[in-house]
């Protein structure tokens, strides 16, 4: 880390990976780099994860907590079974997740196949952000997802396809064949690629969330080392999971995520986004996310812009947790909506 | 408003039912002190939680007789496995009421409710479970065949782990076969006292444990009493150096668990969050009320400034505060005492030209209280880097290669603890081989388990606590070769009835 922080401010991604790793990003350089970074300690990481899932969240904090979460969440539907109408319904309730309380507030963004992007883009009218602050996005997963495995043009094609259909954000795979066998290089490049492929001919860009199946990566060190190859190569976002292998988002290897961030924003200033998806399916999970986002991180971190759930059944039980927290009592699943 | 300042969440406290008044344990029932009674206070508000009796010579007295007639007559006829039925009805009791110990132990000592009710309690009823277990098995324990307990047993124990360290001393002894006379701290005995309560319930025979409540004169009684035959002290290295004295020259078995001031050490390879997640526990879990804490960081010069760092932004996070509140993550000091001998301390290292930092934290007004502290240019030379401070303190010294960690973890009088972290295994154990600390922890630090022995060496005592080797102190081997013989008859038995059937 010879760079100071205000030099690799100035820097575009490229330079800046170039000026860290001290080379080119070759498969030799990425991993003498990756190899540098401290270590993690399984048992101490999942201590720490524990403790920090502890912290008792009572009255105004719950409430709080509760309209944060909806607003942080990727309601998600990701079936071979989906249909338009599905889709239509899913955006229904993306805009007003309660609807018999408009106070509650709107979720972040959709998140569909890359051919459902029409119907969430149409279903959401005005409503959809389209580039602006205000308005809930649409985020299409891409680049063969979820195994990742096809070639590169088609990976490509795929992601320009969802950008043209008017996707905010990509939610990409890695190759975890190719990071676990050592060719970071590649896994590097297609992540450039994929990042360039982002872009629309106004010049604006579609936000881009590497996911790094941390299922199939098997140790923290490596959900680490990917963590840092996937910001390297220009992440707005790193996410856990594709919720389809069968550990998905886990509270330590979000936390080691969380930490990634925080180096990163302590070495360059940047702001990289985390996104645990896959598993979290009660509010009171969702809330320890939190705490460790704070308590981590900054509580700044917990806006849709850094921080996202992404999740289909969390949102119900939020919203139980909601009308229980306002009108005193518990209601059941037959008084919120089905997507 | 910030998410950051969660809402209280206070524990109820409606699951305690305390009395106003506290008599001395003895014989099975709660008598009153002769002494004149003191105050608990509780040190997060300095108001009194209830009046503790004071024992003096005269009830001390009681209690060992009391000890020594259940030894002759009830504890030492019973085998092994009676004993540890009662040991295993303890353990459950203590889960059964873990909630109402955890709100007493806060509440009398300042500690967090998340500390007395994940650490402290859990790991009473896990010594206990442990020790009913070796009950029937002391043939084993590693003294030879068929040791015996060695009668009373004189127990003092400190303020920082009330309750745990009367499980520490307790549940060895009586799993042994030995009766206990036990003296808590005199700022917190409320949890031994419930404790006695649990005897009660448990239906333990009279005058097993008995819990004599009151001063430093109550515990000089006790340890000089001729009819103790084994003395047990945790605290000060200063107390148990006078202790040492005054058993000098009788037949008392003595086992002593003093101070500490160990080194942790972290090398450039370090997992680094996990280690500042292991220092921040080293020294600021229990506010550092701690004999084994990691109150001296040798950081390896590389890492330094990264590592301080890290260490003042992870301070800020620490919530100060209402010990019951189940998201504090430091508490009250436990007595203006040592509140005082902490700033006294702080101001020489100040004085010293070490360099002090705290993270901004409001202080509540009533009550003991401290800030986490890091000094940092700290030389081995400085006081804060050689007195025990007992408190949440850390001095931050460098080093070099690993031979000047090893001489500058060793350089202190103390040899309790001491802590590594790296990556490298082999580093990990060569240094750890090195150390002389009676503990050393290797990427964690102030972990504990009933199966593991704790002790020191140096100024930190002598005898292991834990484990088989907390049972020796509580054991006598059988009496050379005539005991040795005195087994052989039963043996013999199937040739004499070969005899006989001839």
């Amino acid at each position: 880390m010879t760079a100071s922080h205000s030099v690799l401010a100035q820097l575009n991604t490229g330079e800046r990976a170039v000026a860290l790793i001290g080379g080119d990003a070759t498969d030799a350089n990425l991993r003498r780099y990756l190899h540098g970074i401290p270590g993690i300690d399984a048992v101490g990481l999942e201590q720490r994860a524990a403790a920090l899932g502890t912290r008792s969240i009572k009255t105004s904090s719950k409430k709080w907590a509760i309209d944060k979460i909806i607003s942080l969440i990727d309601l998600t539907t990701l079936e071979g079974a989906d249909t338009p109408g599905k889709v239509r319904s899913l955006v229904g309730k993306a805009l007003t997740p309660d609807p018999g309380d408009p106070s509650c507030p709107r979720v972040a963004a959709v998140c569909v196949y890359g051919d459902m992007v029409p119907h969430a883009v149409a279903a959401l009218g005005s409503a959809h952000s389209a580039g602006t602050d205000a308005g809930v996005n649409v985020a299409a997963v891409a680049t063969a997802f979820p195994s990742g495995r096809a070639s590169l043009a088609v990976k490509l094609a795929d992601v320009r396809d969802a950008v043209e259909a008017g996707a905010d954000e990509i939610d990409m795979v890695i190759d975890r064949g190719a990071f676990l066998s050592g060719r970071f290089a590649q896994v590097y490049d297609e992540i450039v690629a994929v990042k360039h492929s982002c872009r629309r001919a106004d010049g604006s860009a579609a936000h881009l969330k590497v996911i790094l199946e941390t299922g199939e990566l098997s140790t923290y060190d490596n959900v680490r080392r990917a963590s840092w190859l996937a910001i390297l190569a220009g992440a707005d976002f790193i996410k856990t999971s594709t919720g389809k292998v069968p550990v998905a988002a886990t509270l330590p290897v979000t936390l080691s995520m969380l930490e990634v961030v925080r180096d990163w924003h302590r070495l360059t200033g940047a702001k990289i986004g985390v996104k645990p998806a896959g598993g979290i399916r009660t509010s009171k999970d969702a809330t320890k996310y939190l705490v460790t986002v704070a308590e981590t991180v900054v509580e700044e971190w917990l806006t849709p812009g850094l921080f996202r759930f992404g999740a289909s059944s969390l949102l119900n039980d939020v919203l139980m947790q909601r009308q229980k927290v306002t009108s005193g009592h518990y209601s059941g699943p037959d008084y919120v909506t089905m997507d | 408003m910030s998410f950051l300042d969660y809402a209280p969440a206070p524990e109820s406290q409606s699951l305690l039912n305390l009395r106003a008044h506290y008599g001395l344990f003895i014989d099975g029932e709660f008598v009153a002190g002769r002494g004149e009674p003191f105050q608990s206070i509780n040190p997060a508000t300095e108001k009194q939680i209830a009046m503790i009796a004071h024992a003096d010579a005269t009830d001390v007295d009681a209690a060992v007789a009391a000890a020594r007639r259940a030894y002759d007559k009830t504890w030492s006829k019973l085998s092994g496995s009676d004993r540890g039925k009662y040991l295993f009805r303890i353990a459950r009791l203590v889960q059964e009421r873990a909630r109402e110990l955890a709100v007493a132990e806060t509440l009398d000592n300042g500690k967090p409710i998340k500390e007395s009710r994940d650490v402290d309690v859990p790991l009473v009823a896990a010594w206990f479970f442990y020790y009913a277990g070796w009950a029937d098995k002391l043939d084993h324990a590693g003294v030879g065949p068929t040791p015996s307990a060695r009668g009373v047993a004189a127990q003092v124990i400190p303020w920082n782990f009330p309750l745990l360290m009367l499980a520490w001393k307790i549940a060895p002894a009586l799993a042994a076969g030995n009766t206990v006379v036990l003296k808590p701290a005199e700022t917190t005995s409320l949890t031994a006292l419930l404790f006695a309560e649990i005897l009660q319930q448990a239906d333990l025979p009279a005058g097993v444990v008995n819990i004599v409540t009151g001063g430093r004169d109550t515990g000089k009684a006790l340890v000089g009493h001729p009819g103790v035959n084994l003395v047990a002290f945790t605290g000060s290295t200063g107390a148990g150096r006078a202790i040492a004295r005054s058993v000098a020259g009788t037949d008392k078995k003595v086992v002593l668990e003093l101070g500490g001031k160990a080194a942790n050490i972290v090398f450039d390879d370090a997992p680094i969050d996990q280690a500042i997640e292991g220092i921040v526990n080293g020294i600021f879990f229990n506010q550092g009320h701690v004999c084994c804490a990691g109150s001296r960081l040798l950081v390896q010069e590389s890492i330094h400034d990264d590592v301080v760092d890290r260490l003042k932004s992870r301070l800020s996070t620490l919530r100060l505060g209402d010990p019951m509140d189940k998201n504090t993550d430091i508490g009250a000091i436990n007595s203006a005492d040592q509140l005082a001998r902490i700033r006294e301390l702080t101001t020489i290292g100040e004085q010293e030209g070490a360099e002090r930092w705290s993270p901004d934290c409001v202080l509540p007004e009533t009550g003991f209280w401290f800030k986490p502290t890091i000094f940092t240019n700290v030389s081995t030379s400085h006081r804060i880097a050689r007195d025990e401070v007992f408190g949440p303190v850390l001095s931050v010294l460098t080093f070099r290669t690993p031979g000047e960690a090893v001489a500058k973890a060793n350089n202190t009088p103390y040899g309790l603890s001491a802590g590594i972290w790296t990556e490298k295994g082999s580093r990990m154990l060569a240094v750890a081989d090195k150390l002389r600390a009676g503990v050393i922890w290797a990427n964690t630090f102030n972990r504990f388990d009933p199966a593991s022995p704790f002790g020191g060496y140096k100024e930190s005592g002598y005898g292991r606590e834990g484990g088989r080797h907390g049972l020796a102190a509580y054991l006598k081997p059988a009496a050379g070769r005539a005991a040795a013989r005195a087994v052989t008859p039963a043996e013999k038995t199937p040739l004499s009835r070969k005899k006989a059937a001839k």
